[in-house]
């Protein structure tokens, strides 16, 4: 008797089904990492406990882990945006470096004050990211070019952007040559609450979730945007202005990110430095594929991976496990939650030889 | 005669669904064997369990007596079982030789050329098919293309050939040539399952015919045994065919008129040159053509979606010839396109937003910005009801409904404005019967309403059915129009070729 599989197409499960598939790709993936916190001579149930409790188990934990899952939620709402379209924002990075770099001019050298302050960084932050993406997106409408290198290597030019700045014209002069900016006023920064780095930016990211959720889904523009990434042609043959859409939606995208660089120099950093975001744009993209249409699964996915990385940098500090950990330990969250996807929609059935006359 | 393929008691389930019954019947050698049913009752399933796509949840296959199971298209292909699809499987950016060349198995790295070549020659000239082995298939007719998809079964050395609808593209002299090849076939040994909704074409080809219905085989007839009307009540059993009425006398007002018209597409070969028309309110004007005549560019300048190279447009006297396809909309022209499921809905969208993906912007539907979801609920519902639409559970993606389902979410949104002129793009294509009166019901209600229609089609017997006029359009120019009630099928056969009337 041999074995064979046939993958067959399943039904749609609900809600649940996909709830459980990810609890169980997240403990298969905890599993397999086991093996490497063996390999490194540490006890996987003592570390897997150290993360908890790290992230989660006090009130400090919980505080910096939604420092943490702040600039998440926003730089993946806004990659999340673009793929409704089919349209792939990479450069969320170099989004978010540019919305910190107009925050930071107008928190430094505009001359704005007072309560006006945080308003005109927000307003100048969501424009600097979004005319950075619009580039892209400009491209992309008018002559097809590939938004995927587009924005990705735009990052670069972000980022060395801001280190120009910090390194030059801006650099804080009696901050004993440091490539930092001086620091911000008290009306160009966020409040700070339950005597945490918790800051008004978690509140912002969660106003933009609500924001985009009603936009995509209730606003006759999320409607086009839904109906354009699900079949252009379709789109275009009911009179839909697919280029103007592709525009419009990238710039959106980049301006949301831009947002994200406003929270952490107003709310974290409160002043412009090299390495502000960690990669944030980069997990973006993990982010907006795993939560895929939902800016509620945004939040979600963008706080589990928050918890990740406050809990693996105290493996770091209470193993001296290499940083790199960290980084392989979402490696195999994601490969295992992009497998579930197969099981989701697929399932193997055994082949049963009927024998019959 | 013994029996090639049995088939007994198949049932084949999805989640969900049961897509076939209980379905039992068996094709001899040399036969040509019809399948016909409505669209859902389970034809193309039926026809992946035998090409082994699918496997069936119980009953048997019998191949030559032997109890046969497919794992695989590989292992029925191997007996072979093949089957020319409605949508082709070809390399447009390649040759005919070359596309031939990937159907065939075991050629060796090293392949002889030459050989091969004559081969398919051979195979050609057999059956004096007009293809040239160097062209791309892109130059090719629709028509041209299926040969190829024949000849690679032939080459393959198929004994049972399945053809899905292979008629539906074809012109009548295209379809007499097919049949010719295909009784040819049959002599040789070959046994053909034919899947067709003319009956027509039913009643010349077909030796025997097995009816489906809602995934059942209902009954096999022998030749003889059956007519056009018998075939008909059986297939759609108790569903009632919509009746309908040809419209009133038309006026001879001009709503729509087209001026030397000429359209280059982007191989930069005219798809319509010097092209006019005019057509008058309340009238069904039927474009009769052969495939890639133009026709596609004539509907798509008239809604906007090509640009047009020279001449003018007018509606009610108004050029519009440059408006967008929105404009054109406004302005009252309604499209049914040839392509239900690449252009006409967007898939992963519900009903109710497919039904409103061209007025989603009407104030009817929305609060300001956002959408007025009671309200497109309710559309739904209204439109649901007046066409028939057998709709899935609410909030499902569109593409789950069947195509004659489709093409009435499209006939519904398209007509709910009360547009001025329709322009359909062969909108019977693919449906079951009951489908297709219905969708000419639609059209002749909406002549008696005053909706003038250009109705695009290539089965002729659809245009002399429905249509007022009929104009006949060659290499993008107007040969002339007929009047359907006096003209012969010969006639319009002869203009479609290129051959002006005297």
């Amino acid at each position: 008797m041999n074995l064979q599989f046939r993958v067959e197409k399943r039904e749609q499960g609900g809600p649940l089904f996909r709830i459980l598939a990810i609890i169980a790709s997240i403990l298969i993936a905890l599993f397999v990492a086991g093996f490497l916190l063996l390999a490194a001579g540490v006890d996987p149930a003592a570390a897997y406990l150290e993360i908890l409790r790290e992230a989660l188990g006090s009130s400090y934990g919980i505080s910096e882990t939604l420092v943490k899952t702040t600039p998440l939620i926003i730089t993946g709402l806004a990659v999340s945006v673009a793929f409704r379209m089919q349209i792939w924002n990479i450069g969320a990075e170099g989004q978010l470096y540019m919305g910190a770099c107009a925050a930071t001019w107008v928190a430094l050298f505009s001359g704005v004050q007072g309560s006006l302050t945080l308003p005109a960084m927000f307003v100048a932050a969501f424009i600097a990211g979004g005319l950075w993406a619009s580039v892209a997106g400009l491209l992309r409408a008018r002559w097809q070019v590939n938004e995927v290198i587009v924005t990705l290597l735009m990052n670069y030019i972000a980022i060395l952007l801001t280190d120009y700045l910090i390194f030059g014209p801006w650099k804080n002069p009696d901050g004993f040559n440091f490539p930092i900016t001086a620091q911000f006023s008290q009306a160009a920064r966020f409040s700070e609450y339950f005597d945490s780095r918790l800051h008004s930016g978690f509140f912002l990211a969660l106003f933009c979730a609500l924001a985009i959720y009603l936009l995509m889904e209730r606003t006759i523009w999320g409607f086009q945007v839904k109906a354009i990434g699900s079949n252009p042609a379709a789109a275009r043959y009911a009179g839909m202005k697919t280029g103007l859409a592709i525009f419009l939606v990238l710039t959106l995208s980049g301006a949301i990110a831009g947002i994200a660089g406003f929270s952490e120099v107003a709310g974290l950093q409160h002043r412009l430095q090299h390495g502000l975001a960690p990669g944030y744009g980069y997990t973006a993209i993990i982010i907006a594929w795993l939560a895929r249409r939902s800016a509620l699964g945004v939040v979600i996915v963008s706080f589990l991976l928050g918890v990740l990385l406050v809990g693996g940098d105290s493996l770091q500090l209470s193993w001296q496990l290499p940083v790199a950990f960290a980084y392989a330990f979402q490696g195999l969250i994601l490969f295992f939650l992009l497998a579930s996807d197969f099981f989701i929609n697929f399932r193997l059935r055994r082949i049963t030889e009927e024998t019959d006359g | 005669m013994p029996d090639l393929l049995q088939l007994t008691h198949i049932r084949k389930t999805f989640p969900g669904v049961v897509a076939l019954d209980d379905v039992s019947f068996s094709i001899s050698a040399g036969e040509i064997h019809t399948l016909l049913g409505e669209n859902g009752a389970g034809k193309s399933t039926l026809m992946n369990v035998l090409t082994g796509f699918y496997a069936p949840d119980c009953g048997s296959l019998q191949f030559e007596g032997q109890a046969v199971h497919f794992s695989s298209p590989r292992d029925s292909l191997a007996l072979g079982i093949g089957m020319v699809h409605q949508h082709f499987m070809l390399v447009a950016a390649h040759s005919v030789f070359e596309n031939i060349l990937i159907a065939l198995q075991g050629i060796p790295l090293l392949f002889p050329r030459q050989q091969l070549r004559t081969r398919i020659q051979q195979t050609i000239e057999e059956f004096s098919l007009d293809l040239e082995l160097d062209t791309p298939v892109w130059k090719l007719s629709i028509g041209a293309q299926q040969w190829i998809e024949l000849i690679k079964l032939l080459m393959r050395d198929c004994r049972l050939l399945i053809l899905d609808e292979p008629t539906a593209v074809l012109t009548p002299q295209e379809t007499d040539k097919l049949f010719s090849v295909l009784q040819r076939l049959k002599q040789q040994g070959k046994s053909i399952i034919f899947i067709s909704h003319k009956m027509r074409e039913v009643m010349e080809i077909s030796d025997r015919v097995t009816i489906l219905k809602k995934g059942c085989s209902i009954t096999t007839l022998e030749q003889g045994d059956f007519d056009q009307h018998k075939l008909a009540t059986l297939m759609i059993g108790s569903d009632r065919i919509p009746e309908w009425q040809k419209s009133l006398p038309f006026s001879d007002e001009i709503v729509l008129e087209i001026e030397n018209l000429a359209v280059r597409n982007d191989r930069g070969l005219a798809d319509l040159d010097n092209f006019s028309l005019q057509l008058k309110k309340g009238e069904i004007l039927g474009i009769a053509g052969i495939a890639g005549n133009g026709q596609k560019a004539l509907a798509e300048a008239l809604t906007g979606l090509v640009r047009v190279d020279s001449g003018r447009v007018l509606a009610a006297g108004v050029d519009i010839t440059r408006s967008c396809a929105r404009n054109s909309y406004i302005a009252g022209i309604a499209h049914i396109p040839e392509d239900r499921k690449a252009i006409g809905i967007v898939p992963d969208l519900t009903l109710d937003e497919n039904l409103i993906l061209k007025n989603f912007r009407t104030k009817r539907f929305r609060h300001g910005i956002f959408q007025n979801r009671s309200a497109i609920r309710k559309n739904a519902a209204e439109k649901i009801d007046q066409f028939a639409i057998k709709a899935g559970p609410q909030g499902s993606p569109v593409r789950l409904l069947s195509g004659g389902n489709i093409q009435k979410v499209i006939i519904a949104r398209e007509l709910s404005e009360q547009p001025a002129v329709l322009v359909a793009l062969y909108p019977t294509r693919g449906l079951d019967i009951g489908s297709a009166e219905y969708v000419h019901k639609v059209i002749a209600d909406g002549a008696s309403r005053g909706m003038s229609t250009i109705m695009i089609s290539e089965d002729l017997d659809e245009l002399y059915k429905i249509c007022d006029r009929i104009a006949v359009i060659f290499r993008g120019r107007l040969i002339g129009y007929v009047d359907p009630t006096n003209a012969s099928r010969e006639q319009i056969g002869l203009m479609m070729s290129g051959e002006v009337p005297a």
